[in-house]
């Protein structure tokens, strides 16, 4: 089983992708979470630029490797009580066409961190919003870090280690019932 | 009633297959409070057989007049076809009060199964143009579609929702006898 890990931060020591990396490490066996890392190279989206079957390369790219995943685990940082311009661009890219988009139909989780007090949940909200319109299956279960800096300062704890395996778990059920459901 | 006049209370009997060229499902809801929204299916199928009434419809034949709102339909934060393909009434009585008709029983959306009580009218029979039995059934009923799980909404900018809870659902059905 594979989950495709987007952060939607871009910074080098980015809080959000190392809540990936420690939720890749914890993953059970079986369960690989590979993080994807073009987000910064994703065109802004301009429908000009948005032909059937010739989207820009890279878009096409991100939504092969979307395609490729069985779930998604996106970690998001909150820029103005909302989520990154670099991350709803990917996700506006990746709904094109909507009928056809990778991301329908398929388990998505949504983590998210901020050096703030409420660890980016209006961002998560709206990230779980805008997958809902793509028509991903979005999970409630998620992981929200508070005073992100000082909380990650000397790495992820085992108290947020567990609860960023619950959230893998989580998908990794979500993916087989989901199988299960188009087994039958 | 005059003393000549008969109430009818009997359902028809036999086999009756809904037709659905000259059949629809649909639903409305208020839309930005101001205004009521309705689409249709267009793949459905129905019968009523031994004094019951069963049907069902294909989530994936949603019809509204923008994809992308077809499209939104067919996903979790709606109907989830993937997972539940089929919407379905099942009758446990029909009651008829001459061209009054009432049928309690059970609705299924998006895995779950409620009670609904339909209401409406039966005509006929009538004999069609090629020598067929038909009688009509146009049936209403309201559901709040929280009850089935089907929550997706948005807040408005000046308050209140996009989409109201209760959706009027309708069924115009013209059966034929087998």
């Amino acid at each position: 089983m594979q989950i495709l890990g987007i952060s939607g931060s871009l910074r080098a020591g980015s809080h959000n992708s190392d809540l990936l990396q420690a939720a890749a490490a914890a993953a059970p066996d079986g369960v690989d979470l590979v993080l994807y890392d073009g987000l910064k190279e994703i065109p802004p989206y301009d429908a000009d630029d948005d032909i059937p079957g010739d989207q820009p390369l890279v878009v096409q790219q991100f939504k092969e490797a979307l395609d490729a995943a069985d779930a998604i685990l996106i970690a998001t940082p909150e820029y103005n009580s909302s989520i990154p311009g670099v991350l709803k661009n990917a996700l506006d890219w990746a709904s094109r066409p909507l009928v056809d988009s990778p991301v329908r139909n398929k388990p998505v989780a949504v983590l998210s961190s901020s050096t703030g007090m409420f660890g980016g949940v209006w961002a998560a909200a709206e990230t779980r919003k805008v997958l809902g319109a793509l028509g991903a299956r979005t999970l409630e279960d998620t992981v929200a870090v508070a005073k992100a800096d000082e909380r990650l300062e000397d790495g992820v704890d085992a108290a947020l280690l567990a609860e960023l395996r619950a959230v893998v778990d989580a998908l990794a059920a979500a993916v087989a019932a989901r199988e299960a459901t188009l087994a039958a | 009633m005059s003393a000549t006049e008969q109430q009818i209370t009997s359902i028809p009997t036999g086999t009756w297959s809904v037709d659905p060229v000259h059949s629809n499902v649909g639903f409305a809801v208020k839309h930005n409070t101001v205004m009521t929204f309705q689409g249709s299916f267009g793949e459905f199928s129905g019968k009523l057989a031994d004094g019951r009434l069963e049907g069902t419809a294909k989530v994936a034949s949603v019809e509204v007049d923008d994809e992308n709102l077809a499209g939104h339909l067919q996903t979790p934060d709606f109907f989830d076809a993937e997972q539940f393909p089929e919407l379905r009434f099942v009758s446990s009585t029909i009651e008829r009060d001459n061209d009054r008709i009432s049928i309690a029983g059970e609705l299924t959306i998006k895995g779950t199964t409620a009670p609904v009580e339909l209401a409406g009218t039966i005509s006929g029979p009538v004999t069609d143009g090629y020598g067929g039995e038909r009688i009509g059934i146009d049936l209403q009923t309201t559901i709040n579609r929280n009850d089935y799980s089907v929550s997706w909404n948005a807040d408005l900018p000046g308050g209140g929702v996009t989409l109201a809870d209760d959706v009027v659902i309708t069924a115009n059905l013209e059966l034929v006898q087998a």
